[in-house]
């Protein structure tokens, strides 16, 4: 079993997401382990890229903020090495094509194998472009993770069948952003996907409220929260750590009480 | 891949989000479906020929062959199109198929402001929203277009993020498209993006490589032996290369904006300083840092200001069947000054880049040659912004 699935293996499962490297990477470290410690049970850790095109302006905001502070991908493969002596959570990147493209695939991949990054989530890598990394993924054992997005319909079923790790189910159209209301017919969705997989699901995009988070993980296996996150760390900087766990546990509180 | 002709060589393909990948499929087939269309190619055809002023006319540029003395010199005039520049050319048959794949609002990036205008037009004549993206930096380099727009009933929105230019004007009609697709049509300026786009556009500028064929054999009974057009996502450049790509004796020639010298870091000469990364729904050249970080471009030229290249020059440039050359800031400045006063043609700036080469490459060929150059846009727009490169302050 891949290291992912166990994030799903105790019943639902809370996802929060953080730029690595803001306001620097001593606090990304420590917001990773006070995540971890107050229930995470998988951490997105994002990469930044220049020119975030899925991303809303607070994750953009969170991208430029770290890369201002001079963040580059060998220092978050240190840091990442650094926390796995400690750090057993599952945890997986997030970042662009061209961030992978660029280190060389093969080195990059072969480096999360290597310091213990369980998965990659790649949202302009579409299932027609993943054999760019997926047999690199493949060889190194870490799981290439699909989107699938309320666009999705007839391709649902064929992304669903070759899914690895988890599926991310984009809540919404358009980018990453804390929103109000969330009207897509997720239970349609996740109804395909469940007749196509027995990979775990979780919904992520508008996310903030430990209500909408159990209202998420009702439906699906998991809840994925990224830019009220990002707020804590926008408002609290250095200070963020002990911020972003009390809101980590509130939130795998509500989703833990959706049971299994 | 399921999908081969969204390839040049290894360059293009559709690295978008899930969320759009739908929609370009579904553009896909309208386009496979309509471009073969009778009634489809009379409309298009119609609106090129009565609305844009097809087709551009092809100018024998006798005094300044003369000053130069060497090859005959021939201007292909897109700069007389409606709307001033080759972008109608692109907007007409993509707003048309919008129309007929039921799409009611045009979103569009723009750098210099000449793709937004054109798309504005459109719109504008076929009863559709429109809403363009303009780096805001563009919106002041450019503030002339920003009115015309407006005029013609769109909404500009200047992009603040990043640079505030170009690259971040796509971003973000990317980002708008992914948020509303269903009576949207991603109108995309230039020979880039994800598959269809780059194929869509190429197809909708060839016009002008054709017409060009056409006169030349008319007037000279030949091919040319050089066709030179700048490059910055690099609509005009294919469009006036495309139907001379079989015809191996023609030489192909992209001008790239240097900025202030490709040994700067002031430059989007993307050919001459990038490298092939993945950004904007294709993989192409890019200029970008050792991380893959997307780096801020320099050009005087805001319609060249874009640190990317169209997947298809990418592979013209693999392949050696096109070169590519770097011009820099103050080149373009002095062959907008001379085709302005040698020709009485005031170029873009952007097509000014093409003008230098020229300028450079016809005196070392023998005067039995002959060179096209694409005037790609009137430079009217321009002259503000040239009084400032040079010193006098004038207002628009």
């Amino acid at each position: 079993m891949s290291n992912i699935r166990k994030a799903f293996a105790d019943g639902k499962a809370f996802i929060p997401f953080i730029t690595c490297g803001d306001p620097d990477l001593e606090t990304t470290a420590a917001v990773v382990r006070s995540a971890a410690e107050n229930g995470a049970d998988l951490i997105e850790l994002g990469i930044p890229f220049s020119d975030p095109t899925a991303e809303g302006p607070v994750i953009q905001g969170a991208n430029l903020r770290a890369l201002q502070g001079g963040v580059t991908t060998d220092r978050i493969f240190s840091m990442v090495r650094e926390l796995r002596k400690d750090v057993s959570v599952p945890m997986v990147f997030m970042t662009y094509a061209n961030v992978v493209f660029s280190y060389g695939a093969d080195r990059f991949i072969e480096t999360c194998r290597e310091i213990g990054i369980d998965g990659l989530i790649l949202p302009d890598l579409p299932f027609e472009e993943k054999e760019e990394f997926q047999p690199i993924c493949e060889r190194c054992g870490v799981d290439l993770v699909s989107l699938i997005a309320p666009t999705s319909e007839n391709r649902i079923a064929m992304i669903a069948r070759e899914a690895e790790g988890f599926l991310y189910i984009v809540s919404s159209l358009g980018v990453t952003g804390v929103r109000n209301e969330i009207k897509t017919d997720l239970a349609s969705i996740i109804k395909v996907v469940r007749e196509n997989t027995d990979v775990p699901c979780a919904i992520g995009f508008g996310i903030s409220t430990p209500e909408q988070a159990a209202r998420m993980a009702e439906l699906s296996d998991g809840a994925i929260v990224g830019s009220a996150i990002i707020r804590i760390l926008e408002k609290y900087g250095k200070e963020a750590p002990v911020h972003v766990g009390a809101y980590v546990k509130e939130m795998k509180d509500a989703v833990a009480r959706c049971g299994r | 891949m399921s999908n081969p002709n969204g390839r040049f060589g290894i360059h293009g393909g559709q690295y978008i989000p899930e969320t759009l990948m739908n929609a370009v499929i579904e553009l896909e087939e309208a386009y496979n479906h309509y471009k073969n269309d009778p009634a489809f190619k009379e409309e298009l055809s119609a609106l090129f020929n009565d609305y844009a002023g097809r087709p551009s006319r092809l100018y024998y540029a006798g005094k300044m062959t003369e000053d130069l003395g060497g090859a005959r010199i021939y201007l292909k005039r897109e700069d007389l199109n409606h709307t001033g520049a080759h972008k109608i050319n692109n907007v007409l048959g993509q707003a048309l198929l919008a129309k007929k794949m039921g799409k009611t609002r045009l979103i569009a990036e723009t750098g210099a402001g000449q793709h937004g205008v054109a798309t504005a037009t459109a719109a504008a004549l076929m009863g559709m929203e429109c809403v363009v993206f303009m780096g805001e930096e563009d919106t002041i380099r450019q503030a002339l277009n920003v009115y015309r727009m407006r005029l013609l009933g769109a909404t500009v929105i200047p992009v603040k993020t990043g640079t505030a230019t170009l690259k971040d004007a796509v971003s973000e009609a990317m980002r708008e498209w992914t948020s509303r697709i269903s009576d949207t049509h991603y109108c995309l300026g230039s020979v880039m993006g994800p598959h269809p786009f780059p194929t869509i556009v190429r197809d909708f500028q060839a016009v002008i490589s054709q017409e060009i064929k056409d006169q030349l054999l008319q007037k000279e009974g030949r091919l040319p032996d050089a066709v030179i057009a700048c490059v910055g996502g690099g609509s005009n450049a294919i469009g006036s290369f495309y139907h001379f790509i079989e015809d191996k004796d023609v030489r192909l020639i992209g001008c790239e904006a240097a900025g202030r010298g490709v040994d700067t870091f002031e430059t989007a000469a993307t050919i001459a300083t990038g490298r092939v990364g993945i950004f904007h729904g294709m993989k192409s050249y890019f200029c970008q840092d050792e991380d893959g970080q997307i780096a801020p471009v320099y050009s005087i030229s805001a319609g060249l200001d874009y640190p990317g290249v169209g997947p298809e020059h990418a592979w013209l440039h693999d392949t050696g069947r096109a070169e590519y050359v770097p011009v820099t800031d103050d080149e373009a400045v002095e062959a907008f000054e001379y085709l302005s006063r040698t020709e009485g043609i005031i170029p873009a700036i952007e097509s000014a880049h093409a003008v230098s080469y020229a300028m450079k490459l016809a005196p070392q060929m023998e005067k039995d040659r002959i060179i096209v150059i694409t005037i790609s846009g009137r430079g009217d727009k321009d002259c503000a912004a040239i009084a400032r490169y040079r010193g006098e302050d004038i207002h628009e």
